[in-house]
C-alpha cells in the first residue's frame, strides 16, 4: 500500500510556516506604514521608516560598527581557531580531552559573569569602551563553533586521504592545504556561517565591554525597543538580518547536507 | 633492491613487527600475508616511511632510507579504502604527484592521459571519484601511484573492499601490468589464495614475525613452521609423542627416526590415500566440490580429519575407511623437525579388519 504524501505536506507546510512566518511579517513591518486589525497584509506601503532610520546618524554607525566587528571577529576567530581545531583532531597531547570538553564547560557558565571579570581585567588595559576589546570579547562567544564543529570536521576526514598525498610527495603544508581544507570546507563553512551570526548578535560582551563608546545594531535595538515603533525595530531587523543571509549565501556553495552532518561529528 | 633489516616496531608496548628482515629482487612481486593484526600493514608502512620503524633499517637500492620521511622515498601506496581525494577530479587526482613535483602542465596532461589508458580508464579523465565504481576507484589509485614512477609500488589490501569477482580480475590484470612493467612490488593481503596466484614469494607474517619467506609453491609443500604450515591450506593436525622412534598417528604408529618427545604431525587432505593398514575413521560427510571431494572424518578417540580425492573414491557417509598418508611434516616448539615421507607402517595386532 502507497501512503499518501498528504500528511507529509501537512508537516512539511507547518513547518514551512512556523520559520518563514515570522520572517515575513518583520519583513512585512519594515515596508508597511500602516497594517491594522482586521487586515491581513498593511494597507499602506512605503519606505518612509526606511529613510526615517537610515537618516539618523545614531542608526548608521552602528549598522557599519557591527559589520567590521562581526566580520573581524568571525575571520580572527577562524584563523585562530581552524588550525587549533586541526591540532585536536590530527595530534594526542596530554590534556586533549580535557581542554576539548573545557569549550563546552565554558559555555555553562552565565555568560553576563564571564564578560565581568574580562571587564575588569580589560579596564585595566584600556579596553574597555574600545573597539578592539569588543573584537576580543566576541571572538570569545565562537569560540565553541569555531573549534568544536572544525575538530570534528577534521577528525572526519579519512587520515588515508593525507597519507596518499604526503606519500606522493607533497609536504605537511601543501597537503593541509590542497588536500584538509577542501575536504573540511562544507563544515569550515557552516562554522563560519553560525558564529558570524552568532556574533552579529551578542549583546552581554558588546554591552559590558563596549558601552558607552561602542554601539552595535543589538544595542541599537535594545534601546529603542524602550520606545517602541514597530516599524522602526522591524527595519532594523531586517538590516542585522541581511548581512548573515549575504554570508549564508557566499558559503551555500560549500555547504552540503552530508558535509555539515560530517561537521556536528554525525 | 629493498632491504628490510631487522625492522622492529611497538605500539604502546605491544609489538606490531619484530625484527622482520628479508630482501626484495628488482621487478619481484612479494606479498605480505598473515591473518589480521600480524603487522604486514604496519610493515608495508614502514617502507613507505608513514609509520617510523623503532628499530632496524630499510635500504631502496642499497640506500639507506630509514631516516627519509614518506614524502622524500620513491615508494608509492595504493590503500585499501582507495584513498581518492572527492573534491579533484579523476585526472586531477592522477596528477597530483606530477604538479608536486613542478613538471609542466602540457606534460603532466599527456602522462595522466598515458596512465589512464593504461588502467583503462582513457575516457574517465573529468568524471570526480564519487562516480566511479569500487573497481575504477582502485585503479585510479594505482595510476595515482604509477604516474610518478616510483621505484617499489606499496599495495595495502588494494581489493579486500571488491567482490570476489572483480577481485579475480583486477588481480589478474595487476600481475600482467606488474610483469610488463618490472615494477617491484611489495602487496599485502590477508588472502592466501590472492598471494598464492600474485605473488613471485611471499613473506609469512605471524604476531609481527617473519615465519617464512619464499615461493608460494614451497611455502605449500615445504612449510618451515606451525604457523605456517596451518596458516597456508588445510593441516590435519595430529599431536603425539615420539618414543622409540615411532610416531602414534591417529591410533597407528609410524616410523619417525626422530628424538623422542612431544610433537606436533600434519599431513594435507590431498595426502591421504586409503590403505588397509591406515587410521581408522568414521566418514561424517561427503562434499562433492566439483574438481575434488571433501570427505570429513572421525576417528575412535574423537579426531576430526579431513580428505580430499576423487570423486570416484568417495566413501559414503557412515563408512568406515583406513587412511595412511603420504607425507608428514614433524613439528616441535613451533619449528619443523623433519617429514616422513611415505611412512612406513608398522603393523599392528588387530590392526586388519
Amino acid at each position: 500500500m502507497k501512503r499518501s504524501p498528504i500528511g507529509g505536506l501537512l508537516i512539511l507546510g507547518s513547518m514551512a510556516l512556523a520559520m518563514i512566518g515570522p520572517i515575513a511579517t518583520v519583513i512585512l513591518w519594515a515596508f508597511a506604514i500602516k497594517w491594522r486589525y482586521p487586515h491581513l497584509l498593511p494597507t499602506e506601503w512605503g519606505m518612509k521608516y526606511w529613510f526615517a532610520m537610515l537618516g539618523r546618524e545614531t542608526v548608521i554607525t552602528p549598522v557599519l560598527t557591527s559589520l567590521a566587528l562581526t566580520s573581524i571577529s568571525t575571520t580572527a576567530a577562524a584563523v585562530i581557531c581552524w588550525p587549533a581545531a586541526y591540532a585536536f583532531a590530527r595530534l594526542k597531547f596530554p590534556g586533549r580531552q580535557v581542554m576539548l570538553f573545557s569549550f563546552i564547560a565554558a559555555q555553562a557558565v552565565p555568560k553576563f559573569a564571564l564578560y565581568v571579570s574580562i571587564a575588569v581585567v580589560f579596564l585595566r588595559l584600556g579596553l574597555v569602551g574600545n573597539f578592539w576589546g569588543v573584537v576580543v570579547v566576541q571572538m570569545l562567544s565562537a569560540v565553541l563553533f569555531m573549534i568544536w564543529i572544525p575538530t570534528a570536521a577534521f577528525r572526519g576526514i579519512p587520515p588515508a586521504l593525507e597519507e596518499a598525498a604526503f606519500d606522493l610527495g607533497a609536504s605537511r603544508l601543501r597537503v593541509f592545504v590542497q588536500i584538509t581544507l577542501p575536504q573540511a570546507l562544507p563544515a569550515l563553512a557552516a562554522s563560519y556561517v553560525l558564529a558570524f551570526v552568532s556574533i552579529l548578535f551578542e549583546v552581554d560582551g558588546a554591552l559590558l565591554i563596549g558601552a558607552p563608546t561602542v554601539t552595535t545594531m543589538p544595542l541599537l535595538l535594545m534601546s529603542l525597543s524602550a520606545q517602541i515603533i514597530v516599524q522602526e525595530a522591524a527595519v532594523l531587523c531586517v538590516l542585522i538580518w541581511v548581512p548573515c543571509f549575504i554570508v549564508l549565501l557566499l558559503t551555500r556553495r560549500f555547504m552540503t547536507a552530508k558535509g555539515i552532518a560530517q561537521g556536528f561529528g554525525v | 633492491m629493498l632491504d628490510i633489516d631487522t625492522i622492529t616496531k611497538t605500539f604502546a608496548g605491544a609489538p606490531a613487527v619484530r625484527e622482520a628482515t628479508f630482501t626484495v629482487q628488482r621487478g619481484e612481486l612479494v606479498c605480505l600475508l598473515g591473518p589480521s593484526g600480524c603487522g604486514k600493514s604496519t610493515l608495508l608502512r614502514v617502507i613507505s616511511g608513514l609509520t617510523d620503524a623503532d628499530s632496524g633499517q630499510i635500504r631502496i637500492e642499497g640506500a639507506d632510507v630509514t631516516a627519509m620521511q614518506a614524502n622524500r622515498r620513491p615508494t608509492a601506496m595504493v590503500f585499501q579504502s582507495h584513498a581518492l581525494w572527492s573534491h579533484m577530479t579523476v585526472a586531477q587526482n592522477v596528477g597530483f604527484g606530477l604538479r608536486v613535483r613542478g613538471m609542466p602542465r602540457a606534460q603532466i596532461a599527456a602522462k595522466i592521459a598515458d596512465v589512464l589508458d593504461l588502467v583503462g580508464l582513457s575516457s574517465f579523465g573529468k568524471r570526480l571519484p564519487a562516480e566511479l565504481s569500487g573497481g575504477q576507484a582502485q585503479r585510479v589509485a594505482l595510476a595515482r601511484c604509477l604516474v610518478v614512477e616510483p621505484k617499489i609500488l606499496l599495495m595495502d589490501e588494494p581489493f579486500s573492499a571488491l567482490d570476489a569477482h572483480l577481485r579475480k580480475a583486477l588481480r589478474e590484470e595487476l600481475k600482467a601490468l606488474q610483469r610488463r612493467s618490472g615494477l617491484t612490488t611489495i602487496f599485502v593481503t590477508h588472502d592466501q589464495e590472492e598471494a598464492m596466484e600474485l605473488a613471485d614469494r611471499i613473506v609469512v607474517m605471524q604476531a609481527g614475525r617473519v615465519e617464512q619467506f619464499g615461493p608460494p609453491g614451497r611455502l605449500y609443500r615445504q612449510p618451515q613452521t606451525l604457523a605456517v604450515a596451518q596458516f597456508i591450506g588445510v593441516m590435519n593436525t595430529c599431536t603425539t609423542a615420539i618414543q622409540d622412534g615411532m610416531a602414534r598417528w591417529y591410533g597407528v604408529d609410524v616410523r619417525a627416526a626422530m628424538p623422542p618427545g612431544e610433537a606436533v604431525v600434519l599431513c594435507r587432505p590431498e595426502d591421504l590415500y586409503l590403505d588397509p593398514n591406515g587410521a581408522a575413521a568414521t566418514v561424517t560427510r561427503v562434499i562433492d566440490l566439483g574438481p575434488v571431494t571433501k570427505v570429513n572424518l572421525i576417528t575412535p578417540e574423537g579426531d576430526l580429519l579431513t580428505w580430499t580425492c576423487a570423486r570416484d573414491l568417495a566413501p559414503v557417509q557412515g563408512a568406515l575407511v583406513r587412511l595412511m598418508a603420504r607425507h608428514l611434516h614433524v613439528f616441535r616448539g613451533g619449528n619443523l623437525v623433519g617429514r616422513i615421507e611415505q611412512p612406513d607402517l608398522v603393523f599392528q595386532e588387530g590392526a586388519m579388519t
